[in-house]
């Protein structure tokens, strides 16, 4: 039987669990065998998200508006697809820069201002603490819960317990103990917080399977699934708030789900786990789908929960929010009632620590360190810096432990801690302008980031948090109803007029307005300095293949063992010297002594020391031992002029050189072109030598015959001179062609376009050949229409043609027998003359090949008289008209060379 | 008695001075103007020497050298190629595949009587 001490047993087990690992990892750490190295580990760390107010509160939104929850859980779903930039880019800078906060990262961007960090500071403490109250709120309330098993509590008989606000002073200080123990093992940043960091991955499987394991008992075991909880859900009433939207909830559903996307990366723990403790950016990756699988799984049954406990415990007054825990009780479930108790406190043990450590990094570097400095800097202790330092986080662990406890119990169940989730989301929202714009924007100051969040942060009190302790009844609720002074234009909750939203949409409009625009209007009222621009450069760049190296502009006089001596004085002396061995050897010096005093070892001490104490008041530490010598603002625009110039060099450098690929690859494709080409032109010249040689040979055979035999006879001697006459004529016939075609193909031919009636040229051209034609005995008929066909051509060149395709039909068609048939046809815009023959026609496989150069049919018997470039050049000269130019024959049956030509309007 | 020459060319004017340049010398002479006849008149009767064009229809040079020296029947007819196609590559394909030599057009006619002659000593 569960009873309070058990109860007390199993959650002390639980922590000594958490202890162990803790344990367990950091010992692995120390060997070298990180067990967070895990990308999965990393995003179950993140997982730090889902706190108590999920885990109890996502159940009771869910029973009081529906499908409200999500946007809390959608906005980080959203936001994650942006990691592989956003995230990136803050988890390397964090990396180069040894940043230890978001105050610090703020900070540093806007030139290591040590104002900067001090307010971020105390909007994270303020807007925070009430966050860690809640969580207090839920173990002890849970506890309290657990302790009346089998009996369900109502909601009021669970106020004014004294017993509970033991319970919780004893549960913050355990959690104190456990934050200190892994928190502040260390102090240097670099050296993250292995262990704690595998306790919150561990914590957040708890969680998870804690409330799954309810969420599938109450689906599956009270009910029968999730047709059957519908159903029954139906019959009692109580699933329409669950479907039903009203049009308001929009805008609420919008700004909800963008604060949630803010607070995933601006919560001081969200912070922690994702940036600082992040040891591989690779993880980041895997990260970017985990995490959202995760907040799926654990939103899973939030709606099922809520409607089984509506049905479950409709009119006893048992709190929506407390289902997770009640359902099982109230089935007498007492393992399960246990492990959803035990899941509730991983959530809320999870946020504390990781929320405590951040907030105390942050209060120590940022908001004592600098007035502590100040101080040393004029009277220094004689005690070991880093000995302060840790007992100063400790301290602010405990206190702010401390001050969430007192939250707590003045707030007790007051509507500012009901409503305390969001509340806290908007606070940290108030970084977003200054975080993000200044990770993408160099033209932020620091005067515009402080102005910024400083406008933001008012207009949060003014708004949101002012009007909440006004609904606790701390305040009169005067000023909320009528304006401050009756100014009713001033009214919180309806600023300048703008009422009917729901009060954290209108506060998230009305502080990104005065955020951003004070931000924006700060910023371009100056120049950056050259603080500011050094370090925006090496944020804004960061992700740039040549980034930004992060040494610094510097120049002065530094004495090493100085530095040593300072990094000694807040690291120990053991840890600072074995850093700056490293680093020596690193740069090639043979010891620690002969480390060169220049601006990269300046620059090493101090971000070795951000490390520590921040990176603002590491920079004003290692100033106070080197004598810095200011930069002129001209010299440092020159260095980064400088800068500048390499970097457009070598950008142009990179154009040039894909320039000159890329004209390597154009090259290569000519030089393909023109192997092509001189494949082709090969071809041709062997073809024409070819052409040319064999009349050549005939001549010189003869001519020799006859030059070496002066006796032949007189007819015989004839015949061969005649021979020889042909065979030159040949070739200047062949030579006239090969350069007609060559000047043709060239584009130097010279065309003279005139008006050429195409009866009239045929009538010549047949004139011109009637003797070869009566020669051979070949019979020319001509079948001419009665109008005038008219094209716009050179007449030389068609005539050309027409005798080519003329002579071809004399010499193919069979002597004596031959019939030639030369027709003119007008079909609708085009002119067709076709040649017809009764020769042996053209074989199938040739006809194409027969317009190509020195392609006269090679594989018929009868070779045909003739060069070979006649039809080539017919070709040419028609299509460049416009035309083209065809063969169709069935061999045996004659051939029929058919050109046609657009025909002049008119004609 | 005399030696037998068949000249294969689809010139008729080459063939003409061929063979004239032949009779002259006292050689009987056979003429084919193609490939195809070329085979064919190779059938009916064996020459002593063949004068072959390579460019010619129906089937060249080449393809008739190819077919003489695979037929056990005509082994040791000497070949002459005699073409207008006087690439290195070509005058390498004619003797790889079983001319006897290669003569390139224009040819000088000296040349060519001298190398018969030597052919059929």
């Amino acid at each position: 039987m569960l009873g309070p001490r058990l109860i007390v047993v199993y959650s002390l087990l639980y922590l000594a669990v958490l202890f162990a690992i803790a344990y367990w990892a950091d010992k692995r750490a120390d060997q070298g065998r990180s067990v967070i190295a895990s990308p999965l580990v990393y995003a179950l760390s993140m997982a730090v998200y889902c706190t108590a107010w999920t885990y109890y509160g996502s159940v009771g939104r869910a029973a009081g508006t529906g499908v409200g929850f999500l946007p809390i859980y959608l906005g980080p779903t959203l936001i994650a697809m942006l990691w592989g930039t956003l995230l990136l880019k803050m988890v390397r800078v964090s990396k180069t820069q040894r940043i230890t906060s978001i105050a610090d990262f703020i900070a540093s961007r806007y030139g290591k201002s040590q104002v900067l960090g001090g307010v971020v500071t105390v909007i994270a403490v303020l807007g925070v603490v009430p966050y860690i109250a809640l969580q207090l709120k839920a173990i002890s309330r849970s506890y309290t819960i657990l302790q009346h098993y089998p009996d369900i509590p109502s909601r009021e008989s669970l106020q004014n317990l004294p017993i509970m606000q033991d319970t919780t002073l004893y549960v913050a200080l355990a959690l104190a103990a456990f934050t200190i123990l892994f928190g502040t093992r260390h102090l240097d940043a670099s050296e993250r917080h292995e262990g704690m960091v595998a306790a919150i991955a561990f914590e957040s499987i708890v969680k998870l399977l804690a409330f799954l394991s309810v969420g599938i008992f109450v689906t599956y075991h009270i009910h029968d699934g999730f047709a059957d909880l519908f159903d029954k859900a139906s019959v009692a009433g109580v699933l329409t708030t669950h479907i039903n939207f009203q049009t308001s909830d929009y805008e609420t559903w919008y700004s909800l789900t963008i604060l949630a996307a803010l607070a995933v990366m601006l919560l001081p723990r969200q912070f922690q786990v994702a940036v600082v403790e992040n040891s591989n950016e690779r993880q980041i990756r895997r990260a970017m789908w985990v995490f959202p699988l995760y907040l799926l799984l654990i939103n899973l049954f939030v709606i099922p929960i809520a409607i089984a406990g509506q049905i479950q415990f409709a009119g006893t007054g048992v709190d929506a929010d407390t289902f997770v825990l009640t359902l099982p009780m109230a089935h007498a479930q007492e393992g399960l009632s246990l492990f959803a108790f035990i899941g509730g406190l991983s959530a809320a043990t999870g946020m504390v620590i990781v929320e405590t450590i951040a907030l105390s990094t942050m209060v120590c570097n940022d908001l004592i360190m600098p007035g502590l400095l100040r101080r040393w800097t004029r009277l220094p202790p004689h005690v070991d810096f880093s000995r302060v330092l840790l007992a100063i986080r400790r301290s602010a662990i405990v206190v702010i432990l401390l001050l969430g406890y007192l939250y707590f119990r003045v707030a007790g169940e007051a509507y500012a801690l009901v409503s305390i989730g969001l509340i806290s989301f908007s606070a940290v929202a108030q970084f977003a302008p200054a975080m993000i714009i200044g990770l993408y924007w160099r033209g932020g100051t620091y005067q515009g980031a402080l102005a910024g969040l400083l406008a933001g942060f008012a207009i949060w009190i003014y708004t949101l948090l002012l009007p909440s302790f006004a609904k606790s009844g701390w305040l009169s609720a005067d000023f909320l109803q009528h304006g401050p002074f009756g100014i009713e234009l001033l009214r919180p909750q309806s600023l300048f007029g703008l009422s009917d939203l729901h009060e954290i949409t209108h506060c998230l409009f009305w502080s990104m307005v005065f955020n951003i625009g004070a931000y924006l209007l700060f910023s371009l009222r100056r120049e950056s300095t050259i603080n500011e621009a050094t370090q925006a450069t090496l944020f804004v760049d960061v992700l740039k293949r040549e980034a930004p190296s992060g040494v610094p502009l510097w120049r002065g006089k530094a004495e090493v063992k100085e530095l040593i001596s300072l990094a000694e004085r807040f690291l120990g002396a053991q840890s600072a010297r074995k850093a700056f061995e490293l680093y020596a050897a690193s740069r090639g010096a043979p010891n620690v002594e002969q480390l060169p005093a220049d601006a990269a070892t300046v620059h090493f001490a101090e971000t070795l020391l951000a490390g520590a104490i921040g990176s603002a008041s590491a920079r004003v530490m290692v100033a106070s031992t080197t004598a810095e010598e200011p930069l002129g603002l001209d010299e440092v625009l020159n260095i980064l002029d400088e800068a500048s110039q390499i970097r457009a060099y070598s950008r142009e450098l990179e154009r040039k050189s894909s320039e000159l690929e890329a004209a390597g690859r154009e090259l290569k494709v000519a030089n393909e072109q023109l192997k092509e080409l001189d494949r082709i032109k090969d071809d041709f010249m062997s073809s024409v030598t070819h052409e040319l040689r064999t009349p050549l040979a005939s001549i010189r055979a003869f001519s020799e015959i006859l030059a070496d035999d002066p006796e032949i006879e007189l007819q015989q001697r004839k015949k061969f001179l005649d021979i020889i006459v042909t065979e030159t004529e040949r070739l200047t016939r062949l030579v006239n062609q090969v350069l007609d075609l060559a000047k043709i193909e060239s584009g130097h031919a010279n065309w003279r376009i005139e008006q050429v009636d195409l009866g009239e040229l045929i009538g010549v051209g047949c004139e011109v050949n009637a003797r070869l034609f009566s020669e051979r005995g070949v019979r020319l008929i001509v079948e001419l229409p009665e109008v005038t066909c008219t094209v716009s051509a050179d007449r030389d060149r068609l005539m050309q043609v027409l005798v080519n395709l003329l002579s071809n039909a004399a010499k193919f068609a069979p002597e004596n027998t031959g019939e030639v048939r030369v027709r003119l046809r007008r079909d609708g815009e085009i002119l067709r003359v076709s040649v017809r023959d009764n020769g042996p026609g053209v074989p199938f496989e040739d006809q194409q090949d027969i317009f190509e150069k020195f392609r006269q049919g090679s594989s018929s018997s009868e070779r045909p008289v003739g060069t070979g470039l006649g039809l080539p050049i017919s070709r040419r000269i028609i299509e460049y008209f416009g035309g083209r130019i065809q063969v169709q024959s069935r061999p045996g049956h004659g051939a029929v060379f058919t050109f046609e030509l657009p025909a002049m309007d008119g004609g | 008695m005399s030696n037998t020459i068949l000249i294969v060319d689809d010139e008729p004017n080459i063939v003409l001075s061929v063979e004239f340049l032949l009779k002259r010398e006292g050689f009987e002479v056979q003429t084919a103007a193609d490939g195809q006849a070329a085979i064919e008149m190779l059938a009916a009767s064996r020459p002593d020497l063949m004068i072959l064009d390579v460019m010619m229809p129906r089937k060249n040079g080449f393809e008739v050298c190819k077919e003489v020296r695979a037929d056990p029947a005509l082994s040791g007819l000497p070949i002459i190629l005699l073409s207008a196609k006087g690439r290195e590559v070509e005058i390498a394909k004619g003797l790889s595949l079983g001319a006897d030599a290669y003569i390139t057009k224009p040819f000088s006619t000296h040349e060519l009587v001298a190398q018969v002659k030597e052919m059929l000593k």
